[in-house]
C-alpha cells in the first residue's frame, strides 16, 4: 500500500483521538473513506487520469496531522484586511485547516449569509452538514477519501435564498508550522435559490523551508437561479503540495464562474468535476498556470452536461518554464438526452524553454446530435516577429518577453467579473512574470513575507 | 549619419544582400527603389537587427558607432527607427503600455527617470495629432483590428513618439489609399529637420511627390546599382526597371565571360 500506510495506521490507531475531537455530522463518512482508501490504495502513475501527478511521492513524507486540534498559535492581527482598492472583502482565515475570523469580517455580509466554521457548523446544523457534507465528492476519488476521512474542519458558505452579497467573501488558507504538515480542509458552498456571491480563496504558504500537503475538497451547490463567482488563488512554496478536488452540481438557471489561478506554487493537482442538473445554467471556467524552476501542475476537468440547454466555456493558459512540468487533461461529457448544448474547451500554453514540459489533453464526449462543441490545444513559443518589433521601439527583449506573457494571460485575466479584483490580479501576474518573490506583496495577511 | 559598407547577408542560407554601400549624411532623405525580391526589405531589416538575418560580413557605422554590434533595443535608443511593411499585432499588449514602455526604456537608457503619467498622456496626444490617429486606437491593442491605413499612421505615430535620427521607411505607401497616403507622407515631412535623415523604401514614385529624396538609389539583386537624383524616379516610372537590370545583367554577363 506504500504511502497509504501511514494515513490508514493513523486512523486505525488514533481513530478514537480524531473522532473524538470531531462532530458527528463529519465523523459518520469516515469508516466508507477508510474502506474505499483500503480497497482502492492510490492510483498509480499508470491509470491514464494521474500520468502526471505522483500520489505516493506527494503523500509519503511524514507529515505530521493535528488530529488532537492542538491549536497553532498564528498572529490574527486587527489589520487582516485586503488591501485591494475599492474592493472591501470579507475576510476569513483558514489557519492550516482552522477557520478563523477576523476583526469586522461579518461588517459587510447582509443578513442570510454564513461564513462559519465547518466544525462548529457541523454541531449547530448538523442535518444541514450530512444532508450536504460528502453528497457531490465521490468516495472513490483518492483525494476526496483522504480528506474526508482526515477532515476535521473547514468552512460553511450558505447563502440563503434570494439574498445577494455584494462584497467578496475572501478566504485565505494559510500554512504555518514548524514541521511538516498535512491540512486536510474542506470548503462546503451552499447558493440557495436566486442567491448570489463571490467568493475569493487565497492559498498561501507561510514557512518557505518546510514541507507542507494541502488537501482540499470543495463542494458547490448551485441551486436554481443563483449566481456564484469563485476564484481560487494558490500561491505557496516550492515545497508545498497540492491536492484539490472541486465538485460542482448546477441546477436550473445557475451560473457559476470557476477560476483557478496557480502563480506560485510546488507541486499542485488541481481536479474539477462539475454537472449541469437543470437547463439553461451556464458555467464558465477559466485557468492560468505559470510554472517555473521545478513546478508541477496538473489540472484535471470533467465537465458533464446530462440535461439539455447549458452552456461551458472552459479556457485554461499555462507559461511554463525552465524546468517546470504543466499538464492539462478536460473532458465534456454530453449525455444522450443533452440537448441543444452549447460547450466549448480551449487549453493554450507557453512553452518558454528546452527543458519544460507541457502535457494537454483536450477531449469531448458527445452522445447527442443536437449540440455545438468545440475544443481546441495549442502548445508554443513566444512570437520571434512580435518579440523583434517590441525591440524595435526601444523595449529590451526581457520586458518584451515579459510583457507578450502578461499579454497571453490577459483574455484568462479579462474574464475576471469584478473590475478591482481584475486590476490587481493583473498587477499580480505582472509582478509574477517580473520574478518578484511574491506576487500579493501588499496583502496585509503577509504571507511569503 | 549611416555608413553601410559592403554588407552581405543572408536568412536560411541565402544570400540576400550581397555588397551594398550607402551613405547618408545628415538632413538627407535617401530613397531606395527597386524590382520584387531585390532585398530593399531585407536591408532594412539587417538595418534594424532583426535575429532571422544572418550578416556574413561588411560593416555599418551609425552616428559613429558599430551598429552591428548592437541589439535591435539599443538601435532604437541610438536613434536608429524602423517604419515596418508589416507592422506586427500584439493581442494584449495595448497601444498606451506599449508606447509608455517604448518611451521609458529609452529614458532610462539615456539615465533619465520614467516619465509622469500626465506628460507621457500630453506626448500622446501631441503625437497622435500629427497622423490625425484616432484616440480609440489607444486602448486597443497594438495593430489589433486597425486596418491598413491605420497601421501605417501608427507606425509613424510611433516615429513621432520616438524622435529619431535616421528613420527607415519600408513601403509605408504599400496598401494605402491617396488620402492615407498624404497623412502618411505629411507625417513624415512634419517630422523632418535638417539633422535627422531618413530612408524611404518603396516600389512606386507615387510616395515620392510627396517625400522628396535628394538621392534614389537603385537595389537589384542583393546590390545598388544605380544612384541618381530625384529625376531617377521619374525615369523609373516612365520605364520601369528593365533598363537597370539588362544594364547589370549585361555587366555580369561580360564579367562572367572574362
Amino acid at each position: 500500500m506504500g504511502a497509504l500506510d501511514q494515513y490508514i495506521s493513523l486512523w486505525q490507531e488514533h481513530g478514537d483521538l480524531l473522532v473524538s475531537k470531531s462532530p458527528d455530522a463529519l465523523n459518520r463518512l469516515r469508516a466508507d473513506a477508510a474502506s474505499s482508501l483500503i480497497e482502492q490504495g492510490l492510483p498509480s502513475q499508470k491509470d491514464e487520469n494521474y500520468k502526471f501527478t505522483d500520489l505516493e511521492k506527494i503523500l509519503s513524507p511524514d507529515y505530521g496531522i493535528n488530529i488532537g486540534r492542538v491549536k497553532i498559535d498564528v498572529n490574527p492581527s486587527d489589520t487582516f484586511r485586503c488591501d485591494v482598492p475599492q474592493l472591501s472583502t470579507s475576510l476569513f482565515l483558514v489557519v492550516n485547516d482552522s477557520f478563523a475570523e477576523t476583526v469586522g469580517c461579518r461588517d459587510l455580509l447582509p443578513e442570510g449569509v454564513d461564513v462559519v466554521s465547518l466544525a462548529s457548523y457541523a454541531r449547530s446544523n448538523p442535518e444541514f452538514i450530512e444532508k450536504f457534507y460528502g453528497s457531490l465528492a465521490d468516495i472513490s476519488n483518492p483525494v476526496v477519501a483522504l480528506d474526508t476521512l482526515l477532515c476535521q474542519d473547514g468552512v460553511v458558505i450558505r447563502v440563503r435564498k434570494g439574498v445577494k452579497v455584494e462584497s467578496t467573501i475572501q478566504l485565505v488558507n494559510i500554512f504555518q508550522n514548524v514541521a511538516p504538515l498535512l491540512a486536510a480542509r474542506r470548503i462546503l458552498i451552499v447558493m440557495e435559490e436566486d442567491s448570489e456571491a463571490k467568493v475569493l480563496v487565497c492559498d498561501h504558504t507561510q514557512t518557505s523551508d518546510v514541507a507542507f500537503c494541502s488537501l482540499q475538497v470543495v463542494e458547490v451547490f448551485a441551486a436554481k437561479g443563483s449566481k456564484l463567482d469563485f476564484y481560487d488563488l494558490e500561491e505557496s512554496t516550492q515545497n508545498t503540495s497540492r491536492l484539490s478536488s472541486l465538485w460542482l452540481r448546477q441546477e436550473e438557471g445557475s451560473e457559476v464562474l470557476l477560476d483557478s489561478m496557480t502563480l506560485y506554487n510546488g507541486t499542485t493537482r488541481n481536479e474539477f468535476f462539475t454537472r449541469f442538473a437543470g437547463r439553461h445554467a451556464k458555467l464558465r471556467m477559466l485557468g492560468m498556470g505559470i510554472e517555473d524552476e521545478q513546478r508541477r501542475l496538473d489540472t484535471y476537468s470533467r465537465i458533464a452536461h446530462e440535461v439539455s440547454e447549458c452552456n461551458t466555456d472552459e479556457l485554461f493558459k499555462y507559461v511554463v518554464d525552465d524546468d517546470a512540468m504543466g499538464a492539462f487533461a478536460g473532458l465534456i461529457y454530453v449525455a444522450e438526452g443533452a440537448s441543444k448544448t452549447e460547450a466549448y474547451q480551449s487549453n493554450r500554453n507557453l512553452v518558454g524553454s528546452e527543458k519544460a514540459v507541457m502535457h494537454s489533453k483536450p477531449q469531448l464526449e458527445i452522445y447527442n446530435d443536437d449540440v455545438k462543441c468545440s475544443h481546441g490545444t495549442a502548445i508554443g513559443q513566444l512570437d520571434e516577429k512580435q518579440l523583434f518589433y517590441m525591440m524595435t521601439r526601444g523595449i529590451s527583449e526581457d520586458q518584451a518577453r515579459l510583457m507578450l506573457k502578461q499579454a497571453f494571460m490577459s483574455d484568462v485575466i479579462d474574464g475576471i467579473s469584478l473590475p478591482p479584483l481584475r486590476d490587481r490580479l493583473k498587477l499580480m501576474v505582472e509582478r509574477r512574470f517580473a520574478g518578484e518573490k511574491t506576487a500579493c506583496s501588499s496583502c496585509p495577511v503577509g504571507c511569503n513575507s | 549619419m549611416l555608413s553601410v559598407k559592403d554588407l552581405h547577408a543572408e536568412i536560411d542560407g541565402k544570400e540576400i544582400l550581397r555588397g551594398v554601400n550607402l551613405e547618408v549624411k545628415p538632413g538627407e532623405v535617401h530613397a531606395i527603389m527597386g524590382p520584387n525580391g531585390s532585398g530593399k526589405s531585407t536591408l532594412s531589416m539587417v538595418l534594424a537587427g532583426n535575429p532571422a538575418y544572418t550578416v556574413t560580413s561588411g560593416e555599418v557605422t551609425f552616428r559613429g558607432k558599430s551598429l552591428l554590434e548592437m541589439t535591435p533595443d539599443v538601435r532604437s535608443h541610438e536613434g536608429l527607427f524602423l517604419g515596418f511593411q508589416y507592422p506586427v499585432e500584439i493581442p494584449g499588449v495595448s497601444m498606451v503600455n506599449f508606447m509608455r514602455a517604448a518611451v521609458n526604456a529609452k529614458r532610462k537608457y539615456f539615465g533619465e527617470p520614467p516619465m509622469g503619467a500626465t506628460d507621457f498622456l500630453k506626448l500622446m496626444r501631441e503625437k497622435r495629432a500629427i497622423v490625425e490617429l484616432d484616440n480609440k486606437l489607444a486602448s486597443r491593442s497594438v495593430n489589433e483590428g486597425f486596418s491598413g491605413g491605420e497601421k501605417k499612421r501608427n507606425e509613424i505615430f510611433q516615429m513621432a513618439v520616438l524622435e529619431p535620427k535616421l528613420a527607415i521607411l519600408d513601403e509605408t505607401d504599400s496598401g494605402l489609399d491617396v488620402d492615407a497616403l498624404r497623412i502618411v507622407a505629411e507625417g513624415v515631412n512634419k517630422l523632418r529637420t535638417p539633422e535627422n535623415s531618413a530612408i524611404v523604401i518603396t516600389h512606386y514614385q507615387r510616395l515620392l511627390d510627396y517625400i522628396k529624396p535628394d538621392v534614389i538609389h537603385v537595389l537589384y539583386k542583393g546590390r545598388i546599382v544605380y544612384t541618381g537624383g530625384p529625376e531617377l524616379a521619374l525615369e523609373i516610372e516612365e520605364k520601369g526597371y528593365d533598363w537597370i537590370k539588362s544594364e547589370v545583367d549585361g555587366k555580369d554577363a561580360i564579367k562572367g565571360e572574362a
